[in-house]
């Protein structure tokens, strides 16, 4: 890249204000760090005493069953939005029909409905089938959230399929689940898990649906986190908020090397 | 295809409900009728909330643009190493949870905290920014910059670099080709993430819940509000009335520029 005068001058300009970005960015996030070892009963910063005791107290019965019951939801809704969003990117790609756009519109759009919105109409329905505070109503409510992140990376890669490929495996003998299984399903893979793994992340991130469903019983993470810190302040939230910036950050990081091993055809 | 019946039953008939409570569902002093919704855009302290909402949501749309378009613009230019950074942070701060990336807001702008410690610092009175709208708006901004960049990324990535140069070599100003070039060739990625983040940040709870206070309430507040300390069905479903009718009239109308675009174009 050749870049003449005036254009270093504001190609460094452009630099230093990314910079500047990207430590807004990330910065905010490392604050949390050195809270979650503070021994007072604040969020005050910087901690004047240190203590470990936060971590200790992640022991408590609240704060397990809060992972567990986020994990249990998490991992359904991951199985469950990969089922029906593989089902329903089949239905609009190998269908020419114009029915086809109302059921994307009808897919996408509880990611456009203001999520209160839903919320509310989803206890008020729940609240008469008595699945509010339960393992199913998380899952069916973060499930309708998660369904499009599978359904777009399956029908992408649906549309780049080679169904010669198909045609090609019946006429060698195979019967169409045969062909699903050893052709089909193999090719769209990558595509399906990376939408599941996405549906995961969502559901565990989730708070307002979390919020209209949750029971004194039954309740996840993000609730607890956030009941943690509005009604009463508890640096736990900070022991929690530094576990999880560590997966986060390991996650990445181990998808980015994954990412940069693969030889990309984009890669010049 | 059952995921038709699966959003049907779980999405539509919950959404419609509570739409509809709006109609059958009133809290006196209202009665009957459009009450509910005459509650909503009659009375000036709600109609202030609805003032509120969209100027903070078309702040946030415009700060996150602002701030998403260098970035992006950059990821493009240098090596694949560092672009393979970029993208880490972009994604380390969009999979940190929403609730938590607040969490550090409140930490960083609480009275003792380090922007106030800052503020003292140079001499200046600590000022009380938890609770009001631009630490509210200062948080949206920083949750939703990763939805105005990544799809700004990639359309800006997909713009050929030699059509810049092309115009540049035909005596166009560097400054000339940006802006008659490749700006107009980026409006898809801006119009995108514009849409994205405005619907967004229109329904947006769990920032305004936090960093936010209830004298300064977003729409959403109001709405679970009446919801969960009143049991005002009626009320919140006009609130989801007036929250869906102006997000959807947002979708619709950028289809309809966007569309026009692309007929312009040819």
């Amino acid at each position: 890249m050749a870049d003449t005068g005036p254009q270093t001058a504001s190609s460094r300009l452009l630099k230093i204000l990314c910079v500047l970005i990207a430590l807004w960015l990330v910065l905010p996030l490392f604050i949390i760090v050195p809270i979650s070892f503070s021994g007072e009963d604040s969020f005050s910063f910087p901690p004047r005493t240190w203590t470990l005791a936060r971590y200790a107290s992640l022991a408590d019965p609240a704060w397990t069953s809060a992972v567990l019951n986020s994990l249990a939801v998490a991992a359904l809704v991951a199985v469950l939005s990969a089922v029906l969003g593989t089902l329903a990117a089949f239905a609009i790609a190998r269908s020419r029909s114009g029915v086809m756009a109302l059921v994307r519109a009808l897919i996408l759009s509880p990611q456009v409905v203001p999520i209160v919105v839903f919320g509310l109409g989803l206890y008020l329905v729940f609240l008469r089938w008595n699945m509010v505070g339960t393992l199913w109503g998380f899952v069916i409510a973060h499930t309708v959230l998660a369904v499009p992140f599978v359904v777009i990376p399956v029908s992408a890669a649906l549309q780049t399929f080679d169904r010669s490929l198909e045609r090609a495996s019946a006429s060698l003998g195979a019967g169409p689940m045969a062909t699903f299984r050893q052709v089909t399903l193999p090719i769209i893979r990558p595509a399906v898990l990376s939408g599941a793994f996405l549906a995961f992340l969502s559901s565990f991130d989730e708070v307002v649906l979390a919020l209209f469903l949750k029971s004194p019983s039954y309740y996840t993470l993000p609730v607890q986190l956030y009941r943690r810190m509005t009604d009463t302040i508890d640096p736990t939230v900070a022991a929690v908020a530094t576990l999880e910036l560590c997966l986060v950050i390991a996650g990445v990081v181990i998808a980015l090397i994954l990412q940069s091993r693969r030889p990309s055809p984009d890669q010049s | 295809m059952p995921v038709i019946l699966f959003l049907l039953v779980f999405f539509a008939y919950p959404t419609g409900l509570t739409l509809l409570r709006a109609f059958t569902h009133f809290d006196a002093p209202e009665v009957g009728g459009l009450d509910n919704i005459t509650w909503v855009l009659g009375g000036a302290a709600n109609r202030t909330i609805l003032i509120r909402t969209f100027t903070v949501a078309l702040l946030c749309t415009a700060f996150t643009a602002l701030l998403a378009f260098p970035y992006a613009y950059l990821m493009t230019k240098v090596s694949s190493r560092w672009q393979t950074v970029m993208m880490g942070l972009l994604l380390v701060s969009m999979f940190f949870g929403i609730l938590l990336r607040n969490f550090s807001w409140v930490v960083l702008l609480q009275m003792q905290g380090p922007v106030n410690d800052l503020i003292a610092a140079l001499g200046f009175d600590r000022v009380r920014m938890l609770g009001t709208a631009p630490a509210v708006l200062m948080g949206m901004t920083h949750v939703l910059f990763p939805f105005m960049a990544l799809p700004l990324y990639a359309v800006l990535k997909g713009i050929d670099p030699r059509l810049v140069l092309a115009a540049q070599s035909l005596g166009a100003t560097p400054r000339n080709a940006f802006l008659q070039v490749y700006l107009p060739l980026a409006v898809p990625g801006l119009f995108a993430g514009a849409l994205l983040v405005f619907v967004l940040a229109l329904g947006f709870y769990i920032t305004p819940a936090i960093l936010g206070s209830p004298k300064q309430a977003l729409i959403s507040q109001v709405l679970y509000q009446q919801f969960e300390t009143r049991a005002a069905f009626g009320r919140a479903g006009a609130l989801a009335i007036v929250l869906l009718v102006a997000a959807m009239a947002f979708v619709l109308m950028a289809n309809a520029l966007q569309r026009r675009n692309k007929a312009y174009e040819g």
